[in-house]
């Protein structure tokens, strides 16, 4: 017979993915792509700009004398360079982001459309109100919608992010403590030891000094030992608390330390990381919170940016409704709505301004499009679908891997590390879901548990995609009891491997510098 | 509702796993007279897109555009042109809905960017170092005066009289709060060189901002060497942050910590955010830094690599001991200006910002050489004050019937200066001729 | 020369009335790499329990007290440069600060390394 030597072979050939080097770095669709300056240079630009006409400068010779000397690229060029970047993100448009406390829920694209429309990205904070009056009025709706789902009379929009909301809040309360003649001698705070770091780190900034108080066995405030800090109560300045709280449960005894805080002289300030569990269910302003930050970014579906912008508005009660922060919006009798900006009149018990202009802005567009298109009903399905899906999580994982309290949990599930064999840590087992095409959940937090797990769903994630995660997860952790060993070199998958942490901190490198010239001494 | 995936089978076997009856099962914990039994009265329920848009496009149709006519405001955030690349980047998935990057093998996108970004800001600033941005301006400042405190060990803090008060109010805050004495120099136009004399040995740091909320240009190298003989540190403050393309940036002068505004690039007006903070210091000081840092690194293969570094600084790991208690950054905004700048590179910035230095000086002569107008800023950018004749809450309600918004009157950021009758008057690449023939046509009509 | 151990985790080597303070072998294993390490200005004065220096890994920064009252005659800045010298020989070269003592009769209430080592044996 003819035999026909030609023609390519069919059967695919067997060789480790791995062992494949490829001269251009890239690895088939995961492109390599170096610093930006290594790539452009000083004389580029992909900007065409009209030729500057020359004319005497104005300057008083306070002029420039060192160029920058930083490159650009051209249009296609820098497209090429951020898309090849972007590749090596993982983002909740991919997949399930498992992290407790940061409620890492879809971003509707309608909120984008709506921040665009030039009606609210091309208004300059201080033009002349009568020419933004749809900007003040929708201020003025998203603190009404706010102050309605959480039952408080008044809220201060012009926080930036959570913690600057923390700030705001604490800020609110000194206030009041000085009005009341007591701003020297009420200091001290209470914070549980679970709180988010933020919490102390605010309490300090504000002046106050942190005392901590534990969890008890149950995961909640340890009330004997609440009690025992409030015997000497002159000089109680408030109490921080999350709720639910961080180990993802719902303070039961709520109430009454909202009145033995209020007995003993102080203000309760409540953060409102954790609001998706409880939004359209439960009032804050029904507990007897005195001040709570809401982040936009978590419950109320602003996007995450890859660390922000965040905006945190933070809700008054009566008694500290009056030191609420300037700017804030007002509507006249005529209907037109007008912003107070300075400390008198309206607004003289003011604790002063945090930020420049009011507020963020585009979160604003952002939020009231999410709480338009979820409404009332909507956002009550919000909260019970996400704790829906926490306990879902919880009750399919707590055979393998220890919960660390008994009983349901709210909108976020916690392990600790208990099940692990030793040599096996919590972050072994993080770096492998990592493989399995899923972020980590959060590690470490809260200090309390051991190795600590937090899982947070959200309510937009499908059963399916909770069944796979868990089905992931189950897998990984038998292998944590078993002490698998090769889980401590995961992430295996990933666009890189585990990166020297020890390395970045004890030589910082926090700017690129252009590299030495090759040593002239060969010559 | 179409946020929601769960079906109601979904949720009936999802239950039957866990072993409760229904969601209310899981508030057990809560007290009973806080259960809200129905839905929150007072809000409307869920709607489609098609209705949502409509009562938003109604809101937004309210509000007069800046790009819809003649357009002069400036006194902390400018009108620029950002290229449409730009928000073409900022838009993918990738980078819009992605965490922070605390997981660095998931997040090398967002951490090279960052650490792209650190680098631009530091060479604009002409500093050692920056971080990977704060809120926006204002905290900036506030934050360089406390960790100004914080290195020195001192507690006093003056501030400039051409300082912005939006800053100088957040700084105030932020100082007396922590037990700081916050002195303010008296409102001036040109009064940065004032810092020379206050400065003691009592001083942590001075603020000086250039161009300051007047558009004056000052070089405060004086300024810098006099707090230096005393121990204390300046903080060089921008608003306008195109400016650095072609004034004297902070560590030319010799700053100790560089504060800013980086909104001109990449961002738009937004109504006043989100913005995005810029924040860079001597490398001396680096680990005193508030915010968050990215550094570079290699991995276990030896690929270089960049991480969040020098967190036990921050909040979540020093706690109460931290140098502040910031949580995010700007991250979208810092991404907007990094790409921004990479398009424009230094020498697209240098031009831009000899366009607006033009843009300003030709409306500077077209509207100072009206009869009764003064130019008070004696040297200036791209933004300066002028006096009229005529209050001028009145001329610039005049200019806005004739289809001209004229700036910002100085009374509505110094209401006890007696500056009734200033203007601050910004320009920038975006001001055309024709606008600035319309502004002195109708400022003429007015006078 | 002696030796005295806190429950904290540091020692103490004490000839006459100076002293020469740092972390235990112990103490740096817990702490993993350290990064940085913060030192007090010469010349500085602490009470027993007061915090005085910092020491920084990559997950955690832990605060160092000073086991006696006293006032600081030296720091040893070889550890700017290097941290890395806390988790090789924190009870020889990595010592943090010497100290003249306010009080030896703070002393009494240290342990002894037999009792330290049995100490860290019931951790």
């Amino acid at each position: 017979m003819a035999m026909n030597t030609q023609g390519r072979p069919t059967a695919a050939p067997r060789t480790s993915a791995a062992a494949i080097e490829t001269v251009s770095g890239s690895r088939g669709l995961l492109q390599r792509e170096d610093l930006l300056f290594e790539i452009g240079t000083p004389e580029t630009t992909g900007v065409d700009l009209p030729k500057p006409k020359g004319l005497k400068n104005r300057l008083g010779g306070v002029a420039r004398k060192v160029d920058t000397g930083l490159p650009g690229l051209s249009e296609p060029q820098a497209v090429r360079h951020y898309m090849r970047l972007s590749q090596r993100n993982y983002a909740i448009d991919l997949g399930f982001f498992p992290l407790g406390s940061c409620t890492m829920k879809h971003n509707p694209r309608l909120n984008e459309k709506m921040a665009r429309l030039p009606g609210f990205a091309d208004i300059h904070p201080l033009q002349p109100q009568a020419t933004v009056q749809g900007a003040l009025q929708l201020i003025d709706e998203l603190a009404t919608w706010l102050k309605t789902l959480t039952g408080m009379p008044s809220v201060a929009m012009s926080p930036k992010a959570g913690a600057h909301g923390e700030l705001c809040g604490m800020l609110a309360i000194r206030q009041a403590l000085i009005a009341r003649g007591e701003g020297e001698t009420r200091k001290r705070v209470l914070v549980p030891a679970s709180a988010h770091g933020t919490n102390p780190a605010t309490a300090v900034q504000c002046g106050f000094i942190v005392d901590e108080i534990k969890a008890n066995a149950r995961g909640r405030v340890d009330m004997a030992e609440l009690r025992e800090k409030l015997q000497h109560t002159d000089d109680v300045a408030g109490i921080m608390l999350t709720n639910p709280n961080t180990c993802g449960l719902f303070e039961t005894d709520i109430k009454e330390i909202a009145d033995l805080i209020h007995k003993a002289g102080g203000y309760f300030y409540c953060d409102g990381a954790n609001f998706n569990a409880i939004v359209g269910r439960v009032r804050p302003g029904d507990l007897g919170v005195d001040a709570m930050h809401i982040n936009l970014h978590k419950t109320f579906s602003t996007p995450h940016g890859g660390g922000g912008p965040g905006s945190g508005p933070t809700v008054f009660s009566e008694a500290l409704a009056p030191y609420a922060p300037v700017p804030f919006v007002t509507k006249d009798e005529d209907g037109l709505f007008r912003l107070v900006e300075h400390v008198d009149g309206d607004a003289k018990d003011s604790f002063g301004r945090m930020v420049a202009f009011h507020g963020q802005m585009g979160m604003f567009v952002r939020a009231l499009t999410y709480m338009l298109s979820h409404g009332a009903d909507g956002l009550k399905q919000v909260a019970e679908d996400a704790v829906l899906n926490a306990n879902y999580v919880q009750a399919r994982l707590k055979h393998v891997m220890t919960p660390a309290f008994e009983g349901y949990c709210m909108h976020e599930a916690l392990f600790s590390d208990a099940f692990t064999a030793d040599g096996i840590e919590t972050i072994d087992i993080a770096k492998a879901l990592i493989d399995e095409g899923y972020h980590p959940m959060t590690m470490y937090f809260p200090l309390v548990v051991h190795g600590a797990m937090l899982i947070e769903p959200t309510e937009t994630e499908s059963k399916a995609e909770l069944d796979r995660f868990c089905d992931s997860l189950e897998s990984i952790a038998r292998r944590a009891a078993q002490g698998d060993e090769t889980l401590k070199g995961a992430p295996y998958l990933a666009p890189a491997k585990r990166l020297d942490e020890t390395r970045a901190a004890r030589k910082p490198v926090l700017k690129w510098t252009r590299p030495a010239p090759e040593s002239v001494a060969a010559e | 509702m179409r946020y929601l995936p769960l079906t109601p089978q979904d949720r009936a076997s999802m239950l039957a796993t866990i072993g409760a009856k229904s969601a209310d099962d899981f508030y057990a914990d809560v007290p009973k007279t806080a259960r809200l039994k129905a839905k929150i009265a007072g809000l409307p329920d869920h709607q489609g897109e098609l209705a949502v848009e409509r009562h938003m496009t109604k809101l937004a149709a309210r509000n007069r555009a800046a790009s819809a006519g003649p357009f002069f405001v400036g006194a902390g955030a400018y009108k620029h042109h950002v290229p449409a690349t730009v928000d073409m980047i900022i838009q993918r998935s990738e980078f819009l809905t992605t965490y922070t990057p605390y997981q660095p093998e998931i997040a090398q996108g967002t951490l090279q960017t960052l650490f792209e970004f650190q680098t631009q800001v530091a060479a604009l600033t002409a500093m050692d170092v920056a971080n990977a941005s704060m809120y926006d301006g204002s905290t900036a400042c506030a934050e360089a005066a406390v960790m100004a405190a914080r290195v020195t060990k001192r507690s006093k803090i003056i501030l400039s009289g051409g300082l912005h008060p939006h800053y100088a109010a957040a700084t105030r805050l932020l100082c007396e709060a922590q037990g700081l004495t916050v002195v303010q120099l008296p409102v001036a136009i040109d009064g940065e060189g004032e810092l020379e004399k206050s400065v003691d040995g009592e001083t942590a740091c001075v603020v000086g901002q250039s161009p300051n909320v007047f558009g004056t240009v000052t070089d405060l190298s004086g300024v810098a060497k006099s707090a230096h003989e005393k121990g204390a540190l300046l903080v060089s403050v921008f608003t306008e942050a195109v400016s650095l393309g072609l004034v004297t940036p902070p560590g030319e002068m010799g700053a100790d910590i560089a504060a800013g505004e980086g909104q001109s690039i990449g961002n738009g007006l937004n109504f006043g955010g989100p913005y995005v903070g810029l924040f860079a210091c001597r490398e001396k000081l680096m680990r005193q830094m508030p915010g968050r840092l990215c550094g570079e690194t290699v991995d276990a293969d030896d690929q270089r690599g960049f991480v969040l570094t020098l967190s036990t600084r921050e909040q979540h790991i020093r706690r109460d001991k931290a140098t502040s208690n910031i949580c995010t950054n700007s991250g979208l905004c810092a991404l907007a200006f990094t790409a921004h700048m990479t398009l424009l590179g230094g020498r697209g910035l240098k031009q831009l910002a000899q366009l607006n230095h033009e843009a300003a000086c030709e409306l500077a002569d077209a509207l100072g050489g009206l009869k009764g107008v003064d130019l008070l800023t004696p040297r200036f950018f791209n933004e300066f004050a002028i006096r009229t004749p005529v209050d001028a809450e009145a001329v610039l309600a005049m200019l806005e019937e004739a289809g001209v918004v004229g700036g910002v009157r100085a009374s509505r950021l110094f209401p006890n200066d007696h500056l009734g009758d200033v203007i601050l008057v910004a320009a920038t690449e975006c001001t055309t001729a024709d606008d600035i023939a319309a502004y002195a046509a109708a400022l003429k009509e007015i006078i | 020369m002696t030796t005295y151990y806190t429950k904290d985790h540091e020692w103490i080597r004490v000839d006459g009335d100076t002293g020469t303070v740092g972390i235990t072998a112990y103490a740096a294993g817990q702490l993993g790499d350290v990064v940085y390490v913060e030192l007090p200005e010469t010349g500085a004065k602490f009470a027993r329990g007061d915090d005085f220096a910092v020491v920084e890994s990559v997950k955690a920064a832990s605060d160092v007290y000073a086991p006696v009252s006293g006032a600081v005659l030296e720091v040893n800045s070889a550890l700017t440069e290097a941290p890395e010298k806390v988790s090789e020989a924190a009870e020889s070269e990595a010592w943090f600060v010497r100290v003249k003592l306010a009080d030896t009769g703070e002393l009494t209430e240290l342990m002894d390394e037999a009792a330290y080592a049995a100490f860290c044996k019931g951790l």
